[in-house]
């Protein structure tokens, strides 16, 4: 796949067909041999060690603290409690996303002051010149705390039999309906005169993202002049810049943050955490480098949870089976406060609640949103359209049940026809491509799903002990947040614009800087193959340098699929804007009109005149010594662009997959499993897949296994990766990939993004098929996780 | 207490408190932070090191446990000029790697598998590899590097 002549620029990028290819990524060797650094690994001489005192209880007053025998130990140099601190905070820790005009936030500092709510609250926190004292200083904290009851039910927290915020009055954060008023009335119309309806609920457990990498942070300040580099293992440097100068009312200028390498996000590292903010306020009082380094149990504790939904779905339709209504009730679980992007998780759903069918717009959503005492909850891979495309595809396979027709037939009579692309969907957001039957019929040829139900037929007789069940999920996922005005009409406090510089060096090398910040994704390697294909170099020749706003001051980071639809396509145009600069130097120098000027593999020559012909670098070194410019051309080949994309980019597909249950041990073995994914053209495939895989395994393991589990009390059961079941090599299949690609016909590139749509499709994709197999014994569902205890109470329960 | 390792061919002797794990005495002791801490229960791989030849988490070991052994970290497995070990060009000729960080304790268990099993099945590999977690590769590119090692 290349890129064709831009229509816009006239810039015929065909230098040397590097986009497409399975390149090896540049990120690697360092990685592989323990050269990278992250952030746990800087020296920083002279540092303290900060660790932080965590509340035991759920939900608790916090009394008199008695710090006297932390500060007696030897190497122990501050403690401090949230009262101490209290004047160090310009304002409370931020929520950047407040959904509605009378959202309920309550203020949230980086330690509690007068009341813990949630087990992993900080309540104080140590300076020492190790670790281990700073951990030992810990034990030696006297807190008085008076517990209170702790609410860990979302309908119990609606009921405000308890509230957990006493200055709001209530547990309920906001409520935010989806009305589409032209229409009101059409989806309880279609609830009471269609030939069928399916009405669902479905819980989306608690997950803990677990990157492998616990946060880690180091605050810097500089001796003089009072400059701040905050260096944290983050997605969003941009963000916590930004945040971190107005939480403890630095002024911007001053603050630098640096991400080095980041071992993996998944969005929990999308967030702005007491922890950064500690490590700089601290750092500012003593005058010294602060550290703090998180474990584990901290990590699963104190780091962001996701999903934590209840789900209510109806669904109606005709006799045929095509959608005619669609009613959406969701709590979500905000956890003790609300984090920084929390409150607008639920709202992305909205929108894709109708998945990848035409649906009339007979829609009625709305979402209430809740305090609890447990972690609070922020945006986990794929971000409220797990949840969405979940719901939808489970209740399809209800649907299916009740008909009695095959699941893949029932997706196939409602998906949007590619010709109505671009399509107006329901919410009256326009979906940019699709072909959902195409990605639907590579599936079904790679699973051979009509084999497989044969096979199916044959083996899930009476009294059989293993049975099989397929699984079809089909999604859309929309990325790229953008437009910024159409993020405003959502009250999201930021854009979705993304920045990329480009300049030609005088040695024609390439530096490319971008807005985004990888964590894994290998920006570093497709950046530069953009840049290589747009000026015809190798792409070792360019350098993609990111996450330190230093270096590159303008960006809005690395989540939600944005990076390439935005970021990657902003590198591209930033190419375009230099070759046209270039062009007019190179046109200056050979005397000839820049119209008439073709730049290909890396060489400007001139229409019809073969023997004229001006390479990149050459123009380069003039436009560096500017000895002979065109009158009024500034020297050096530098640009920068930043781009708003006119929509989001909204990659589908269709998974598939085939499991066996063994009905005795409630065991469920996943035997194959494919995934097609079309995420528009692809830069390089080859990581395109592996982020497909990842996803997968991610969306694979909320289905069997992974569960973030509270007792009554609010006490986390699975704090470490020994009771929280992260799934392992041995406990996952092998994932085909098929291939299916429609450009997206909204940014220059034809890319969609990929990061999330392994996950979206999956968790549905693997239920469908416990329930599938499942379902001649007369279970009807199971809420994820299906975990073998689960899955065998159902068949028990069908039993009896 | 003083305690002496050999790591990657050199000795190291440091004085430590007798609770210093084998992984804090490689990461702060002798400074080579390419070993990383991915959890506190000894579940997740990412500190596994070679003692003795053989893979090891380095979190569950204290350093004294260590003394007058030979540890083998992701920072001795490349030659001197640079050229990485078969297992680190087969991680990355399949894109076996995504954030890095589970990376070095992957290989070093990969290779320890390799050593007592030269020629796994798909299977052996996985279970082999139970005992180091990945969140980004779903494992699939994970194997499929072991396996090209293997055949290389």
């Amino acid at each position: 796949m290349t890129i064709t002549e831009d229509p816009a620029t006239g810039n015929n990028a065909l230098g040397n067909n590097v986009l497409g290819t399975r390149l090896l990524r540049k990120e690697d060797p360092a990685l592989l041999t323990g050269e990278a650094v992250f952030a746990n690994d800087m020296k920083v001489p002279g540092a303290l060690y900060m660790a932080v005192l965590r509340s035991p209880y759920a939900h608790a007053t916090i009394g008199s603290i008695d710090t006297s025998a932390a500060l007696a130990l030897d190497g122990v140099h501050a403690v401090y409690t949230g009262a101490d601190l209290r004047d160090t905070w310009a304002s409370p820790m931020p929520c950047a996303w407040p959904v509605t005009d009378d959202m309920k936030n309550p203020a949230h500092y980086p330690l509690a002051v007068d009341k813990a709510v949630y087990v992993g609250d900080g309540v104080a926190c140590v300076l020492a010149e190790t670790d281990a004292i700073a951990h030992d200083a810990l034990e030696l904290i006297d807190v008085e705390y008076e517990p209170l009851e702790a609410i860990t039910d979302l309908e119990d927290a609606l009921s405000d039999r308890v509230v957990i915020h006493d200055e709001l009055g209530t547990n309920a954060s906001y409520t935010w309906p989806l009305v589409i008023e032209e229409n009101e009335g059409d989806c309880e119309a279609a609830m009471q005169n269609s030939a069928y309806v399916v009405k669902e609920r479905y819980v989306q457990q608690r997950l803990i993202p677990m990157a492998m990498e616990p946060r880690a942070v180091v605050a810097q300040p500089e001796p003089f002049g009072g400059n701040m580099t905050l260096y944290s293992s983050t997605q969003v440097p941009h963000i916590l810049k930004v945040m971190t100068a107005l939480t403890l009312g630095i002024p911007e200028q001053q603050m630098r943050v640096v991400c080095p390498a980041v071992g993996g996000g998944f969005g929990s590292k999308l967030n702005v955490y007491a922890e950064e903010l500690l490590c700089v306020g601290l750092a500012r009082k003593v005058g010294k480098p602060v550290r703090w380094n998180e474990e584990r149990s901290e990590n699963a504790q104190a780091t962001i949870h996701g999903r934590a939904q209840i789900q209510d779905i109806e669904l109606a339709a005709d006799e045929n089976g095509k959608l005619t209504g669609l009613r959406v009730r969701l709590i979500g679980d905000m956890g003790g406060y609300l984090q920084l992007v929390a409150p607008g998780v639920p709202l992305l759903g909205a929108f894709l609640y109708a998945g990848v069918y035409e649906l009339p717009k007979a829609f009625d959503f709305s979402c209430t949103s809740v305090f609890t005492n447990m972690t609070p909850t922020d945006a986990y891979r794929g971000a409220g359209r797990p949840e969405a495309t979940y719901a939808i595809e489970h209740a399809m396979d209800a649907l299916a049940r009740k008909m009695g027709i095959d699941p893949l037939e029932l997706r196939r009579r409602n998906f949007i026809p590619t010709v109505k692309y671009p399509y107006e969907a329901y919410t009256g957001l326009v979906y940019d491509s699709g072909d959902h039957d195409k990605a639907a019929t590579v599936a079904e040829g790679l699973l051979d799903y009509a084999g497989l139900r044969a096979r199916q037929a044959e083996q899930n007789v009476p009294g059989a002990r293993k049975r099989l069940g397929i699984g079809v999920s089909t999604y859309f996922e929309m990325c790229g947040l953008a437009p910024s005005r159409v993020l405003a009409s959502l009250n999201y406090s930021a854009g979705g614009w993304e920045s990329a510089t480009v300049r030609v060096l005088p040695t024609s090398k390439i530096q490319v800087v971008t807005g985004t910040s990888p964590h894994g994704q290998g920006h570093e390697t497709s950046w530069s193959m953009i840049a290589a294909e747009k000026f015809g170099v190798d792409p070792a020749d360019v350098d993609v340098l990111h996450s330190d706003t230093a270096i590159a001051p303008l960006g809005l980071d690395t989540y939600g699929s944005r990076s390439l639809p935005v970021g990657g396509v902003a590198v591209g145009m930033a190419c375009d804007k230099v070759i046209d600069k270039a062009k007019q130097i190179a046109a200056h120098q050979m005397e000839a009109n820049p119209d008439d000027l073709e730049f290909s593999g890396g060489v400007f020559r001139v229409a019809g005149q073969p023997d004229k012909e001006m390479p990149l670098a050459a123009v380069a070194f003039e436009a560096f010594t500017a000895h002979d410019l065109p009158d009024g051309l500034e020297p050096n080949l530098e640009e920068q662009v930043t781009y708003d994309p006119p929509n989001f980019s909204w990659p589908f597909g269709t998974h598939m997959c085939a499991v066996e249950i063994d009905t005795e041990t409630g065991r469920t073995e996943v035997l194959q499993y494919v995934a097609v994914d079309d995420c528009g053209v692809q830069v390089n495939p080859l990581i395109v897949e592996g982020q497909v895989h990842g996803g997968v395994v991610q969306g694979l393991a909320q289905a069997l296994w992974e569960e973030a589990r509270y007792d009554d009390d609010g006490n986390l059961q699975s704090s470490t990766l020994a009771e929280y079941l992260v799934p392992a090599a041995s406990d996952v299949p092998n994932i085909t990939t098929g291939e299916s690609v429609t450009p997206s016909p909204t940014n220059p590139l034809g890319v969609k993004g990929v990061g999330e749509a392994g996950t979206i499709g999956a968790a549905p994709c693997v239920m469908n098929a416990v329930v599938d197999a499942l379902s001649g014994l007369g279970v009807t569902d199971i809420q994820m996780p299906a975990t073998p205890l689960k899955v065998w109470q159902a068949i028990e329960d069908a039993r009896s | 207490m003083e305690v002496t390792i050999t790591i990657n061919g050199e000795e190291q002797k440091h004085d430590v408190e007798a609770r210093t794990l084998l992984v804090h005495y490689i990461r702060e002791h002798a400074g080579l932070t390419g070993t990383n801490i991915g959890c506190d229960t000894s579940s997740c791989g990412a500190c596994s090191v070679h003692l003795n030849g053989e893979a090891v988490k380095s979190c569950t070991l204290l350093a004294a446990q260590a003394d007058g052994q030979e540890v083998r970290t992701i920072e001795g497995m490349a030659a001197a000029d640079g050229t990485l070990h078969p297992m680190q060009q087969a991680f990355m000729e399949n894109h076996g790697l995504q954030c890095g960080y589970c990376t070095p304790g992957m290989v070093m268990a990969a290779t320890s598998l390799l050593d007592e099993n030269a020629n796994p099945t798909e299977e052996e590999v996985r279970l082999g590899l139970e005992g180091n977690l990945c969140r980004c590769t779903g494992y699939h590119n994970i194997v499929k590097s072991v396996l090209a090692a293997a055949s290389a």
